[in-house]
């Protein structure tokens, strides 16, 4: 199999942009924990990164909105947002078009989903690249699941859409390492930003780990009424982790860090699997 | 005349930065194709974050148009709290206010207060 690294990240803008307003003992041991992801991403030595995001409405609207969507160019730019207010320059971001076009195909089998050869990124992706590959130098496939307008894809859809990530990899000669970006409990960019419901985090996550599929698509404590009751809007984007589980086949995670940092506006978390445990 | 038009303009100018451009430059000029009511027109002018909040609007649009014009973060939640002190709870859409208008959800760091953004 081609694919080489598995694992999830926060990405919310306060990361960045709000890295001066955070306790700094919290703040650099999740740094660390961050940018250890990305010595470890890059020791895999992928030849693309495919970045699930749950984008916001950076590049899909309600007027056609893709419930999930991959990108299929040579380049990329962002961030969307003011650079200054997210502490990240704007620049360009190398894609791949062919390994793209081909990871889609494959993806297509298994999945409907909608493909772009413009994307613009927003924090979603850009946060984590600024500490997963600081020199941007691996390309980027960007991935967008619908987080944010609803209707939403019901989570047994996102999880399928795993799998058809990794048979997609499967088929591959390239290594393909996947990111998924998001979460996990947060009433992001609200007057209840940095509410976190810190319990139900770590409980996810131990779900995660465990790579349980029965209880991460658990009917009566993720359907969207119960998500938003425990865990905001910004709890929808458990799409992005289950559907790296999926992806992960079977094998079993390490959480590095989940710390509550309130201006930051989540459980900062950092994750990964062991792919070998599959 | 509806939230939907509200949200699709912030989008538009969100993602554009020619639009910016135009918009720093006329705001009315480039509100103008946009389908809205006086009171959508009135809010985003102003622009009045604490009513576009009311409105609906999701705050993901909104935090970037707020960081757009330059505002700060604490004062951008602020502002959304007077929006509902002022106008009532959030009129639709999922982005509802589920903390009390005086409670303290996200304290800066007691190092690095009165830093600016």
């Amino acid at each position: 199999m081609s694919l080489v690294f598995a694992g999830v990240c926060s990405h919310a803008p306060g990361i960045t942009g709000r890295a001066h307003m955070a306790d700094p003992d919290v703040r650099d041991r999740f740094y660390e924990a961050f940018r250890q992801m990305g010595d470890d991403l890059r020791a895999a030595k992928p030849d693309a990164v495919v970045i699930i995001a749950a984008e916001h409405f950076a590049n899909f609207f309600m007027n056609n909105m893709p419930s999930f969507a991959i990108g299929m160019a040579d380049s990329y730019e962002g961030p969307i947002e003011d650079p200054g207010w997210l502490g990240i320059e704007r620049r360009q971001v190398p894609g791949n078009r062919d390994i793209s076009q081909r990871f889609i195909t494959e993806v297509m089998k298994g999945s409907d989903i909608a493909y772009a050869e413009e994307w613009k990124f927003d924090h979603g992706i850009m946060v984590p690249l600024h500490f997963l590959t600081p020199d941007y130098d691996i390309p980027v496939i960007p991935v967008n699941i619908n987080c944010q307008g609803p209707p939403l894809a019901p989570l047994e859809r996102a999880w399928a859409f795993g799998e058809s990530m990794r048979r997609a990899c499967e088929a591959m000669p390239e290594r393909i390492a996947i990111i998924g970006t998001g979460g996990i409990s947060h009433w992001p960019a609200t007057p209840d930003s940095g509410k976190i419901n810190e319990a139900w985090d770590l409980d996810f996550m131990d779900r995660w780990c465990r790579n349980d599929k029965d209880a991460l698509l658990d009917a009566d404590a993720y359907n969207d009424l119960q998500v938003y009751s425990d865990a905001g809007q910004g709890g929808f984007e458990i799409r992005t982790y289950l559907t790296v589980s999926a992806a992960a086949g079977g094998a079993q995670g390490v959480v590095h860090f989940c710390e509550p940092i309130p201006i930051f506006a989540v459980s900062c978390t950092v994750a990964t699997y062991d792919l070998a445990s599959a | 005349m509806t939230l939907y038009a509200v949200q699709k303009f912030l989008y538009e100018l969100n993602r554009t930065p020619a639009m910016q451009s135009a918009y720093t430059a006329d705001r009315h000029a480039v509100l103008e194709p946009f389908d809205l009511n006086d009171e959508e027109v009135a809010a985003l002018v102003e622009p009045d974050i604490g009513k576009l909040f009311h409105l609906g609007v999701n705050g993901q649009i909104l935090m970037h148009f707020a960081a757009f014009h330059q505002i700060e973060w604490q004062d951008y939640l602020q502002r959304m709290r007077d929006g509902i002190a002022t106008y009532g709870p959030v009129r639709e859409g999922v982005y509802a206010m589920t903390t009390g208008l005086d409670d303290v959800i996200a304290p800066v760091h007691s190092s690095s207060k009165g830093a600016s953004s």
